[in-house]
C-alpha cells in the first residue's frame, strides 16, 4: 500500500512537472563584476540589463525571463567560478557575460565545453576572446577594446600634436588590447611611444609609478579603470604632476568622471575614444540616456549611462530580439536561435551593430574629450564619430594576424605594419 | 642598544656602513654610473618615501590588529571591515564640517563604540574558542561589507584634504644638477604622505610611551604575559579587553581615513587591509607593536620598490617576503615568543 502510494505520487509529480513545462521560465545566467575594484562598472551592466527587461516585459517569446545573478570580481577564475553555478547547477539556457577581459577569454573557453548554451557577452573587451579560436557559441555585441581606440591616434597626433607617448595601464589582457589599438593608429600616423608602464590589477599605491614617469613626452596615455583610476588620478594631483593626458576607454568614462572627490578634475580636456560619447545628440542615444535618466533616482545611477549600461542593454536586447524571431524555440539545441543572432543588426543607441564571421561585432567609435557640462558633471564631449570600425581595424587581416596578440611589448610601435 | 654593540661587533659594522651607504644614496649627487644601473634619483627617492609613507598606512592598521590579538588570542578577520567603516564614516564627518581633522575623531569615536559592542556582545560570549572566534569574525566581515555595499554603494571615495595640504611639497634633497647651469633641481614630494607619515610615527611613539610608561600600559603588558594571573591579582582583566578593543578598532577606523585620503575607499578594500594586516603582523611578530611597525617598514617597501624595479612581480615579492620568514623565523622577527 505504501509503496503504491509512493509511485502514486511520483507520477503526480512528473505530470505536475510536464505541465509546468509548457510555459517554463527562460533562464538566463548574468554575468558581471559586483565584487572587487570593478563594482561600480558592474552595478551599471546591471542596470543596463534592467532597463532591457523593462523594456520587454520581462517576457521573450511568450516566455517569462528568470535573471539569475552570478557576481565575479574581474579575475578569470571568479568568472569560471560564476558560469559554471549558473550552467551547471542552475541549467540556464543563455548567459549573458562577463564584463572584464581576461573574463571573457575564461568563459569563451569554457563556453567550448558547453555547447548547448549559448554565450552573450556582456562588455569584456580583450580582442583574443573572439579573434584567436574562438567558440561558435560565443556572440560579442560590443567592439573590443582596440576597436574602441579606433580615431584617437591620429586624433591626438594630428590635432593635439603629441610626438611621443609614454603609456601606463593595468598588466591584462583588455589593457594591452587598448593599448593596441592606440599604438598602431598612433604609430602608422608617425608618433614614438617611448616606454610602456605595466602595473597589477589592483595596484592602490600609484606614487613610485608617477615619479618614474618620463618628463620628456608630450603625453602619458593612461589604460587604468575602476577604482585604480580613481587612486592613480588622486595620487597624481597630490604629486603636482601636470604632462597631458590622453584616455583609454575605461579611464574616463563616468565609473571614473562621478566618483567622490577632485581627482577626477585632473582629466578635464583629456581625450579619449570608447564606443559611446555621452553629449553625442543621436535620437537613438538621446533616447536611452532618458530612459536611464528615468529608471533609476539620481543616487542610484551615473548621471550618464556608462559604457557597461549600454554593453550589457545591447547584448540583451539582441538575446530577446533574436528569441523573438525564432519564437522561443530553443529545441533543436539553440540552432535557429544562434542564426537569428548572428543575423541581428542591432538600432543600438551607440549607432549600427552587426556580427562578423567570428561572432564578434563590427560597430562605431566615438573620439571624446572631457568637459563639464551645465550640471557641473564631467561628460564626454563628442569630437569625432568613426563609423564601422571592424575587429582588425581596416588592416589587412593576413598582416593584422602577423602583428600578434596584444601583449606588454605588442605592438612595436612602426609607421607602416607589413 | 650598547649591549647590542658588545654583543655583536660584527653585525653593528655592517649596519652602520650600510645606514652611511643609504645617507649617501639620499643626499648625494647620482654619478651617472650609478644612474646607469638603478634609474634616476628621483625614482629611487620616491619609492624609498612612498614605501616608509605606505608603510606607516600599513603600521595603522596593523597595530591595532596585533594588539587585540596579543592581549586576547583573538584573530579579529572584521579588522578590515573596521577599516572601510571608519574610512566612510570620516569621510562623512569631512563632508559634513567641512574639516579634514574632524574626520579622524569621529572615525576613531565611532568604530571604537563598534569595537566595544563587538567585544562586549560577540568575543566575550567565546573566550579562547579560536576557531568559533575566527568563524564569528567572518561571518561579521562579510556582513558588515554587505551593510556598506548597501549604504555607500560601489562608488569610489577620496576624502577631500585641505587646500595646504594638496599638491607637493619641495624637500631639501637634490634629485639631479641641471645639465646646462649646474644649478640644483629638488626633489618634490606630496605634502599629504609627509603628514601622514608624521602623524604615524607620533601615534607609533605615542603607544610604546603608553604600553611601557604608564600604568594601564603596564596591565595590558601583564595581560599579555599571563592573563589569569592578572586576574587573580584582582585587576578587571574583562574592562582592559573592552579598552584595547576599543583602541585597536579605533586605530583601524583612523587608518580608514588616512587610506581614504591618499588612496581611495570603495568595497574590497576591506579584504585588502586585512590581509595586508595579516602579512605585516606575520612578519613583525603576532602581537608585538614594534614588530607590526617592521613588518609595516619592509612590506610597504617591498610594494614601491618592487612596482617600480620589478612592475610585474611586485605583488610575489611581498609574498616572497612573508615565506622566508615563515621558513627561518617562523614566530616573527621581533617576537618574544
Amino acid at each position: 500500500m505504501k509503496k503504491w502510494i509512493f509511485s502514486a505520487a511520483i507520477v503526480m509529480m512528473a505530470a505536475l512537472t510536464s505541465v509546468a513545462h509548457a510555459a517554463e521560465k527562460l533562464k538566463i545566467g548574468f554575468l558581471a563584476t559586483l565584487e572587487g575594484t570593478y563594482t561600480v562598472l558592474g552595478e551599471d551592466g546591471f542596470r543596463g540589463m534592467q532597463i532591457a527587461l523593462k523594456e520587454w516585459k520581462n517576457m521573450a517569446a511568450g516566455r517569462e525571463i528568470e535573471v539569475i545573478i552570478a557576481p565575479t570580481d574581474a579575475s578569470p577564475d571568479s568568472a569560471v567560478r560564476a558560469v559554471r553555478k549558473v550552467v551547471e547547477q542552475d541549467k540556464v539556457d543563455i548567459v549573458i557575460g562577463p564584463l572584464s577581459g581576461s573574463e571573457g577569454i575564461a568563459v569563451k573557453n569554457y563556453a567550448k565545453t558547453q555547447p548547448q548554451v549559448t554565450f552573450v557577452n556582456g562588455i569584456s573587451g580583450a580582442q583574443e576572446t573572439t579573434f584567436v579560436e574562438p567558440a561558435d557559441n560565443f556572440y560579442r555585441f560590443n567592439m573590443d577594446g582596440a576597436q574602441w581606440m579606433a580615431g584617437l591616434g591620429s586624433y591626438v597626433f594630428n590635432e593635439k600634436g603629441y610626438k611621443t607617448v609614454a603609456t601606463i595601464g593595468e598588466d591584462y589582457s583588455f589593457i594591452y588590447t587598448q593599448v593596441y589599438g592606440f599604438a598602431l593608429e598612433y604609430c602608422q600616423a608617425g608618433g614614438q611611444i617611448t616606454e610602456r608602464f605595466w602595473v597589477p590589477l589592483g595596484t592602490k599605491d600609484f606614487a613610485s609609478i608617477i615619479a618614474a614617469l618620463p618628463e620628456d613626452v608630450d603625453a602619458i596615455y593612461l589604460g587604468l579603470g575602476g577604482g585604480d583610476a580613481v587612486n592613480f588620478l588622486n595620487q597624481y594631483l597630490q604629486a603636482g604632476g601636470e604632462a597631458n593626458l590622453i584616455g583609454g576607454t575605461i579611464m574616463v568614462d563616468q565609473t571614473v568622471l562621478s566618483s567622490k572627490g577632485k581627482a577626477k578634475e585632473v582629466l578635464a580636456g583629456t581625450p579619449a575614444a570608447g564606443p559611446q560619447a555621452d553629449t553625442w545628440d543621436d535620437p537613438n542615444w538621446q533616447k536611452f540616456v532618458k530612459a536611464y535618466q528615468d529608471a533609476f533616482p539620481p543616487e542610484k545611477r551615473f548621471p550618464s549611462p556608462a559604457l557597461m549600461a549600454v554593453g550589457y542593454y545591447n547584448a540583451a536586447n539582441a538575446v530577446f530580439s533574436a528569441l523573438e524571431t525564432v519564437k522561443g524555440d530553443l529545441s533543436d539545441g539553440h540552432k535557429k536561435f544562434r542564426e537569428a543572432l548572428k543575423a541581428t543588426v542591432l538600432d543600438a543607441p551607440n549607432g549600427k551593430i552587426s556580427l562578423d564571421a567570428n561572432r564578434q561585432a563590427i560597430g562605431t567609435n566615438f573620439v571624446t574629450e572631457v568637459a563639464k557640462d551645465d550640471k557641473g558633471n564631467l561628460v564626454n564631449k563628442l569630437v569625432k564619430v568613426v563609423p564601422n570600425v571592424n575587429q582588425t581595424m581596416g588592416i589587412d587581416p593576413a598582416i593584422f594576424k602577423k602583428i600578434g596578440v596584444p601583449g606588454r611589448e605588442v605592438p612595436k610601435c612602426q609607421k607602416a605594419y607589413n | 642598544m650598547s649591549r647590542f654593540i658588545e654583543r655583536h661587533p660584527a653585525w653593528t659594522f655592517v649596519f652602520f656602513v650600510l645606514a652611511i651607504l643609504l645617507l649617501l644614496l639620499v643626499f648625494a649627487v647620482w654619478p651617472p654610473g650609478l644612474v646607469a644601473v638603478m634609474g634616476k634619483k628621483k625614482i629611487f627617492l620616491n619609492a624609498l618615501l612612498n614605501g616608509i609613507t605606505l608603510g606607516a598606512l600599513y603600521f595603522l592598521v596593523a597595530s591595532g590588529f596585533t594588539l587585540i590579538f596579543g592581549l586576547m588570542r583573538n584573530v579579529n578577520l572584521a579588522h578590515g571591515s573596521l577599516y572601510l567603516l571608519g574610512g566612510y564614516v570620516g569621510y562623512a564627518a569631512v563632508e559634513l564640517t567641512g574639516v579634514w581633522f574632524l574626520g579622524f575623531v569621529a572615525a576613531f569615536i565611532i568604530v571604537a563604540i563598534i569595537g566595544v559592542v563587538l567585544q562586549v556582545v560577540v568575543f566575550r560570549r567565546m573566550e579562547g574558542e579560536d576557531l568559533r572566534q575566527t568563524l564569528v569574525t567572518i561571518g561579521i566581515s562579510i556582513v558588515l561589507a554587505d551593510l556598506m555595499l548597501w549604504y555607500w554603494g560601489g562608488d569610489f571615495y577620496q576624502i577631500l584634504t585641505p587646500d595646504w595640504l594638496s599638491g607637493p611639497v619641495v624637500t631639501p634633497i637634490i634629485s639631479v644638477l641641471k645639465r646646462s647651469t649646474g644649478d640644483p633641481i629638488y626633489i618634490k614630494y606630496p605634502t599629504v604622505r609627509l603628514v601622514i607619515l608624521a602623524a604615524s610615527i607620533v601615534i607609533g611613539v605615542g603607544m610604546w610611551l603608553l604600553l611601557n610608561k604608564t600604568r594601564i600600559g603596564m596591565l595590558i603588558r601583564a595581560g599579555v604575559d599571563d592573563r589569569d594571573m592578572l586576574a587573580a591579582n584582582g585587576v578587571n582583566v574583562q574592562l582592559i579587553f573592552v579598552v584595547v578593543f576599543a583602541f585597536g578598532a579605533g586605530l583601524a577606523g583612523v587608518a580608514g581615513v588616512v587610506g581614504g585620503t591618499f588612496q581611495s575607499l570603495a568595497p574590497g578594500e576591506d579584504i585588502r587591509y586585512l590581509l595586508a594586516s595579516l602579512v605585516v603582523v606575520i612578519v613583525g611578530g603576532m602581537g608585538s607593536i614594534p614588530g607590526a611597525a617592521l613588518g609595516a617598514v619592509i612590506i610597504g617597501l617591498a610594494e614601491q620598490f618592487g612596482s617600480v624595479y620589478m612592475p610585474t612581480y611586485s605583488v610575489v615579492g611581498t609574498f616572497l617576503i612573508m615565506v622566508l620568514v615563515l621558513a627561518f623565523r617562523p614566530q616573527g622577527l621581533l617576537s618574544m615568543r
